[in-house]
């Protein structure tokens, strides 16, 4: 892998001419943009238009039949989620992915799995260097805990949480893996306004306290203009739009794939 | 010259850091983990801090604001400032802009020391209005990477500013120290202004350093006693607590990690030693009534017998008095059973004595925890006495009166009034900048007038009755004493809040607040769906509900013959919870009673008439400041009232 200094407002993903089909379903046709190292970017469109499929694309589920994906300078065909995620990328989902029965702080430890190196026995025993690094992980995860001021929920089972503050755990899981560039796959869907704004607060807190470049999918249309540098408009596949919120709004194409209208 | 007598608070922490250098001091929650500062750290941190406000341009005499939740970091900004003669002035951390400036302008703070973002912007918002202010310094970095104004400032850029100066100048931090009196104002505490303005009450070290020192020799408190310091930095209480006293017995202060932590963080710690408002121990109990609903019925019956066992014979128990033998074998089984699991839960399981103070507490929530064996105690002082006046003693715990006046203190009525006066070593010196309340205050003989009504008993104790000023009576001559009928409707657990009504009037009516927690669980079991606050408290069901608590107040009061003339003839449940935002309740959760009667005028006509329902609009501030207008059609219901009973005498 070459670790080569990707500055800030560098193009950190490329993403040039990707096609992917489920047998005769397009779900996404010759669609190019980048994400640029440092910025919140945003995928917006009606339902079915290929939001998901494309963050499923970038961290290496779906495979692309067409195009290629560049990543920190790298060009890659066929990449697995583990091997995305090793490279630093992380991802939230839609529905939440947690394990329930398990506690948020055991919850976002599993986070920090692919950054732990002692074997099997001596994690098992808890025994030097194994109990030296698990400390530094538990160190790691709590000072997530305080950042996402989910404290009073520690030892709770996830289970047992309201749905605002589980995605507010799925978002410190993620943020445990310290991705380069995370996508966050609707993180506000279903949530009331509070915790929506909340949870605005805490993305934009994420791109700036770690430098996390961030690509999230959301309907809102009010919170995605707030808070992205620029937006991608998908419909039926296809790119319709991209460019800063004000243009995107403006533009006419973009009203109508919102509104119903030219279909 | 040089003072070398223990009379400040840095000295004191002087004298600890040389004779207990490693004996834990503050400990702090942060992430997931207690850390312990020893007294040598408080010395030390206290120091560069200290010495970083000289090099800020702090002189003496000048104020340093403080604001924020309590951490050991601000607590050492108490010691710094004395230490080089500046002048602390803490604020509740949670007031609007508005209030903070009043204070800040007030006090002509020249540094504020705030904990996080949110108040260093709070304060960024209205400096404009407050020219004296210089510097703002924050605790936690998080969030401050783009403030750049040279003039805010981190708490660890303040201490390294110190730690260069002292390396200059050794000698100078203990010499600047020494130089403090006894007599010199310590700190300057606002009170809560539950009429008006608040009033900067200027307290000397001799009133801290006595009230704390006395208070201590009074519980034998020691340097292995602890405490969560979890209430208001701002308020006397705390300030008592968890600097005074914890520097004069050298005892250790135990800083929750946030607020939504306490009672996990309260398990954790078993404080020894624990303090809160009547209100949180009324919290508690209806917390623990609702647990107890949803558990299993074979565990609520065990509860309720044993609760029952616990009342008939728990506080005899503490007290020493005779007790059957059957009954101390069920207490002790209950004990194994019901109070040790209990007060494990609520973190009480190593309480030696525990204080309520600030306002009445209903005499059942009181019983209930002095049944369950723990040592719950009442103390009456104010702001103005350093929370140091009246303190019950262990062996004589009576839930109707304060207990006699404490050590070094003298408790009068005043004839004409009725309003309580005291003489202690913790009267305050003045108001700042405000002789002419000062002179209403405190007479030239140093009594200090309360503004409490109260008696004194036959054997020496001192009973408060209401505000001297809410006591009044109804056109029959009847002794109209609202706070105590407010308290007893606020021990049911529905009951959050209320407001009576009835000085001049023919009868007595009252406004109720619904625990929205309380009765949204019980309607959730009953399949009663509610959008809001305001849709549950319009509910019929509710208000049958309510309507029992009240009746059966009514039906306590008829007992009491001076009172039994007082009984709630009719009532109404607001819509919307009054809150310290809006002003209609203080910061320590005490009611605005004048406000109130403005802003709900329309619905009290209603109490007072035949109308069944009253319309009202009220503005309300919601959490970042914005106001909005609440309009409510408010439904007025009819209460049985008793004829009066003699008591069996």
């Amino acid at each position: 892998m070459t670790d080569q200094e990707i500055k800030p407002g560098d193009v950190l993903l490329e993403v040039e001419d990707i096609s992917l089909s489920f047998g005769a379903v397009r779900a996404i046709s010759d669609v190019s943009f980048n994400i640029k190292k440092g910025e919140v970017r945003a995928i917006i469109g009606p339902n079915g238009a290929g939001k998901t499929s494309m963050l499923n694309c970038i961290n290496g589920f779906y495979h692309p039949q067409q195009g290629a994906i560049t990543y920190k300078g790298q060009r890659r065909s066929q990449m697995k989620p583990h091997e995305a995620a090793a490279q630093g990328i992380g991802r939230t989902f839609q529905n939440v992915a947690l394990f329930r029965g398990m506690t948020t702080l055991d919850n976002i430890m599993t986070g920090r799995n692919l950054k732990m190196k002692s074997s099997l026995f001596s994690s098992m025993i808890w025994w030097g260097p194994a109990q030296k690094e698990e400390l530094e992980h538990r160190r790691y995860v709590e000072d997530i805990i305080d950042f996402l001021e989910i404290e009073a929920i520690r030892k709770t089972p996830v289970g047992r949480l309201p749905y605002g503050l589980q995605k507010r755990v799925e978002l410190g899981r993620a943020l445990a893996a310290e991705p380069e560039l995370l996508l966050l796959d609707e993180p506000m869907a279903g949530m009331n306004l509070e915790e929506k704004e909340d949870m605005c607060r805490f993305i934009l807190d994420v791109n700036d306290e770690f430098g996390t470049t961030i690509c999230l999918i959301e309907h809102d249309m009010g919170v995605v203009m707030d808070i992205s540098d620029r937006v991608m408009v998908l419909d039926y596949g296809g790119k319709i739009g991209d460019g800063l919120p004000a243009e995107v709004r403006a533009d006419q194409k973009v009203v109508d794939a919102y509104l119903g209208g030219g279909h | 010259m040089t003072n070398t007598a223990l009379d400040t608070f840095p000295k004191l922490i002087r004298r600890n850091a040389k004779e207990r250098p490693t004996v834990a001091a503050y400990r702090e929650k942060e992430y997931g983990i207690w850390q312990t500062y020893s007294w040598k750290d408080v010395y030390d941190n206290s120091k560069s801090f200290g010495l970083g406000l000289v090099e800020l341009g702090v002189g003496r005499g000048d104020a340093v604001a403080i604001i924020g939740s309590n951490r050991p970091q601000l607590y050492w900004v108490f010691a710094a400032a004395q230490s080089v003669g500046a002048l602390p002035v803490p604020l509740y951390q949670d007031g609007v802009a508005d209030e903070i400036q009043y204070v800040l302008e007030h006090a002509e703070a020249k540094v504020v020391v705030v904990e996080d973002q949110e108040q260093v912007d709070k304060v960024l918002s209205i400096m404009d209005r407050v020219p004296t202010i210089k510097y703002i310094v924050y605790k936690e970095t998080r969030g401050m990477r783009h403030y750049k104004q040279p003039f805010v400032k981190s708490y660890d850029e303040v201490q390294g500013l110190g730690q260069a100066y002292d390396a200059k100048h050794p000698e100078f931090f203990d010499a600047e120290a020494d130089k403090a009196k006894s007599d010199d104002i310590a700190t300057l505490l606002y009170t809560s202004g539950t009429t008006g303005r608040p009033k900067g009450v200027m307290l000397s070290f001799k009133n801290m350093v006595e009230a704390g020192r006395l208070s201590v020799e009074f519980e034998n408190l020691t340097e292995k006693d602890k405490v969560l310091s979890y209430l208001p930095m701002a308020w006397v209480g705390d300030h008592l607590f968890s600097y005074s006293q914890a520097i004069t017995a050298g005892f250790s202060v135990n800083c929750p990690e946030n607020a939504e932590t306490v009672l996990t963080d309260l398990r954790e710690i078993g404080p020894t030693y624990y303090f809160a408002p009547p209100a949180i121990f009324e919290t508690m109990l209806t917390q623990m009534m609702i647990r107890i609903e949803d558990a299993s019925s074979i565990k609520q019956k065990m509860f309720h017998y044993f609760i029952e066992v616990a009342k008939r014979c728990g506080v005899e128990l503490m007290e020493g008095k005779p007790v059957s033998l059957a009954d101390r074998l069920l207490y002790k089984l209950g004990d194994i059973l019901v109070y040790g699991p209990l007060k494990n839960t609520l973190g009480f399981s190593q309480i030696r004595v525990a204080y309520t103070a600030g306002a009445p507490m209903g005499p059942e929530v009181f019983k209930f925890y002095r049944s369950l064996g723990v040592n719950l105690k009442q103390l009456y002082g104010q702001t103005e006495s350093c929370a140091y006046v009246c303190i019950q003693n262990d062996k004589d715990v009576r839930p109707d009166t304060v207990g006699p006046p404490a050590p070094g203190c003298e408790v009068m009525i005043e004839e004409a009034s009725g309003e309580v006066l005291y003489k202690s070593p913790g009267a305050f010196v003045g108001y700042y900048k405000n002789d002419e309340a000062t002179k209403e205050t405190k007479n030239e003989s140093g009594w200090v007038h309360t503004g409490d009504a109260g008696i004194m008993t036959d054997d020496g104790q001192l009973k408060i009755i209401d505000r001297a000023k809410d006591v009044g009576k109804l056109n029959d001559g009847t002794l109209f004493a609202p706070q105590y009928i407010e308290n007893k409707l606020k021990f049911f657990p529905f009951i959050s809040e209320a407001v009576c009504h009835g000085d001049g009037r023919d009868t007595v009516t009252a406004f109720i607040n619904i625990d929205l927690e309380a009765v949204g669980n019980w309607a959730e079991r009953r399949g009663i769906s509610y959008a809001s606050y305001q849709d549950l408290a319009d509910r019929d069901e509710v208000y049958g509900q309510i309507k029992e608590c009240v009746e059966k107040v009514n039906q306590d009061l008829a007992i009491d013959s001076e009172l039994a003339g007082a009984q709630i003839s009719r009532f109404l449940i607001l819509p919307k919870a009054l809150d310290a935002d809006d002003g209609e309740l203080t910061r320590t959760r005490k009611v605005r009673r004048k406000i109130i009667a403005e802003r709900y005028e329309p619905l009290i006509s209603a109490l007072f008439s035949d109308a069944s329902t009253a319309a009202i609009q009220s503005e309300m501030t919601f959490e970042d400041g914005r106001k909005g207008t609440l309009s409510a059609t408010v439904k007025v219901s009819d209460s049985s009232t008793f004829p009066a009973m003699r008591a069996a005498s």
